[in-house]
């Protein structure tokens, strides 16, 4: 495998293109993924005995999933693939994967990190009932397993992927009782400019809309949500919001809520990135250059690094690879690189629109009533976290989160960690920025201690 | 018991067998845990915490089913006959499972 040691860290679209660009310059690099099939979360694939064929399980982009999986195979031979295996750590230059009860420290001479996005949840009072699901995950179940999360789903939240599930399930058969959008209408219309960046995505946002009301699902846009209903027993049994000033009640027994998704930035955070507070999207982010240089060694593609979609982090996965190669001293395409910048730069202003068409309901989340649960890992209340700063003077994440153990639970703070932030910065008074940023912690994900060492 | 999951497409796969509890079930080969036990009852386990505040009477918040799907939250941990634990979103069901809603009780070294 020559001198160079390349890890690439996922096999979504990111990470695909990142491999094929270093299977491209002769090299062969170690591709670690936790799935059993790589294609990531957007293209995952159902099991292999599933019979659904790429049209009918990704749509428009049936194409480029298509690619994406064919692409992967054949780099096969010219790669070191690891799936079923979890990066828990980086430190000192290594690696940590465990696999199958065994754990290897592996050393790089550079680290591409495209681990992807997970769900961006705004507590919502009753969201610990069985039934309630991310948004994501209501997608994967049906994608992958070819199930509905319920019989009668609820969709709440805000952003392309609420519309692209509910379409899905309404298209699949499912019952779909109602489509919540925290988000005013009138933002979207505000942000067109940007989003006419990718004209085939707006449209294709359109057309969801259209299939949505077509199918006679209510579609309700400015909602304030109230309460999902349900009983510790039995789970979900409804959705309450506030709507141009009436209270409207949704009955059903499943809830896919979303508004976004956020980078799983972890690895990058182990592998000593800097991050920066982005007050367009409310959240810390990983700072690279333009290319996906992170420092160290270390590079960032896809939505790990920054949230603009799966098309996009075909591109950033691709240019990470290129930086990574030239620093290592190997000649890269120089009109290949900038035309994937150009590329880069077009997704990144229709993302700046989505978030501003879509926002992250700030204001619902510091407001949420205190009798709320925001961690739902260990049933944290909403008046804990608020009693870490106001009566245990807790000024930042770190702190509230040791004094609450809002972040401290099974999911380590990636379904209330920004929600938290929001509610200590109400609480304090302060900007959310002050509030400081959840440190990364391994392992990122919990594995057992009966792991075996099996270092290469 | 009441499924929460419903099976819209790929329902033509070859059976499989598994006991959830005690109790005998059947799913479909290519499911995942999760899939195969939430299309036979409504729950993969219960919240070992109660609400923190205001004092909770119950002893737990609630049963749990799941949340993201992907491997992230952890929220579908349930168990195995010898102990061990499984994510019941990321592994595959197999004939003959023994599994536990409940976590087999811990042995702790008596040091009192």
């Amino acid at each position: 495998m020559g001198e160079h040691r390349v890890i690439i860290v996922g096999a979504g679209p990111a990470g695909v293109r990142a491999a094929q660009a270093v299977v491209r310059a002769g090299l062969r690099p170690i591709v670690i993924d936790e799935a059993s099939r790589a294609g990531g979360q957007i293209y995952r694939r159902p099991p292999e005995n599933f019979k659904r064929d790429h049209e009918a399980l990704y749509g428009t982009e049936a194409a480029r999933a298509r690619a994406i999986h064919e692409d992967f195979a054949a780099l096969l031979p010219h790669i070191d693939y690891r799936p079923e295996t979890l990066v828990w750590n980086v430190a000192e230059g290594h690696v940590w994967a465990a696999h199958e009860g065994e754990t290897q420290a592996i050393p790089y001479n550079a680290l591409i990190v495209c681990s992807g996005a997970s769900d961006r949840v705004a507590p919502i009072k009753g969201w610990q009932a069985a039934g309630c699901y991310s948004l994501g995950g209501a997608q994967i179940a049906l994608k992958a397993q070819g199930c509905a999360i319920g019989h009668r789903v609820i969709f709440l939240g805000s952003g392309p992927l609420l519309y692209l599930a509910a379409a899905q399930y309404v298209k699949a058969g499912a019952e779909v009782a109602a489509v919540l959008d925290t988000s005013p209408f009138w933002l979207r219309v505000k942000a067109a400019p940007k989003l006419a960046a990718m004209p085939e995505l707006l449209w294709q946002g359109v057309k969801l809309l259209r299939d949505l009301k077509r199918a006679g699902v209510p579609v309700l846009t400015g909602v304030t949500p109230v309460e999902i209903e349900g009983d510790p027993q039995n789970g979900v049994s409804g959705v309450t919001v506030r709507h141009k000033g009436a209270v409207r009640h949704f009955a059903g027994d499943a809830v896919a809520m979303g508004w976004h998704v956020k980078p799983e930035a972890q690895i990058a955070d182990l592998a000593r990135a800097t991050f920066a507070f982005d007050p367009a999207t409310r959240q810390w982010l990983p700072q690279t250059d333009a290319d996906g240089r992170a420092g160290n060694a270390l590079y960032l593609g896809g939505d790990g690094a920054r949230v603009l979609g799966a098309r996009s982090a075909e591109v950033t996965g691709e240019l990470a690879a290129m930086a990574a190669l030239a620093d290592l001293g190997l000649t890269v395409d120089a009109d290949r690189r900038r035309w994937l910048l150009a590329e880069k730069a077009n997704y990144a202003t229709f993302a700046k629109g989505l978030a501003q068409a879509f926002p992250w309901p700030h204001e619902l989340v510091a407001a949420i009533p205190d009798d709320a649960i925001v961690c739902r890992c260990e049933a944290v209340t909403a008046a804990a976290l608020r009693a870490s700063v106001s009566t245990a003077h807790a000024q930042e994440a770190n702190r509230a989160k040791a004094f609450s153990r809002v972040g401290m639970g099974r999911c380590q703070g990636r379904y209330c960690g920004h929600a938290s932030a929001e509610i200590i910065a109400a609480a304090r008074a302060v900007s959310l920025e002050k509030t400081g940023r959840l440190r990364g912690q391994a392992p990122v994900k919990p594995i057992p201690v009966s792991l075996k060492r099996n270092d290469i | 018991m009441t499924a929460r999951f419903r099976r819209l497409v790929e329902t033509d796969r070859p059976p499989v067998s598994l006991t959830i509890d005690g109790v005998s079930v059947t799913a479909l080969l290519g499911d995942t845990l999760m899939v195969a036990m939430l299309t036979n009852g409504d729950a993969l386990r219960t919240s070992e915490f109660a609400a923190s505040e205001p004092a909770a009477p119950e002893p737990s918040d609630g049963r749990r089913a799941g949340f993201c799907l992907m491997g992230a939250c952890q929220d579908c941990w349930v168990w195995t006959a010898s102990g061990a634990r499984l994510r019941a979103c990321s592994t595959p069901v197999q004939n003959g499972m023994t599994i536990s809603t409940r976590q087999p009780e811990a042995t702790w070294a008596n040091i009192a």
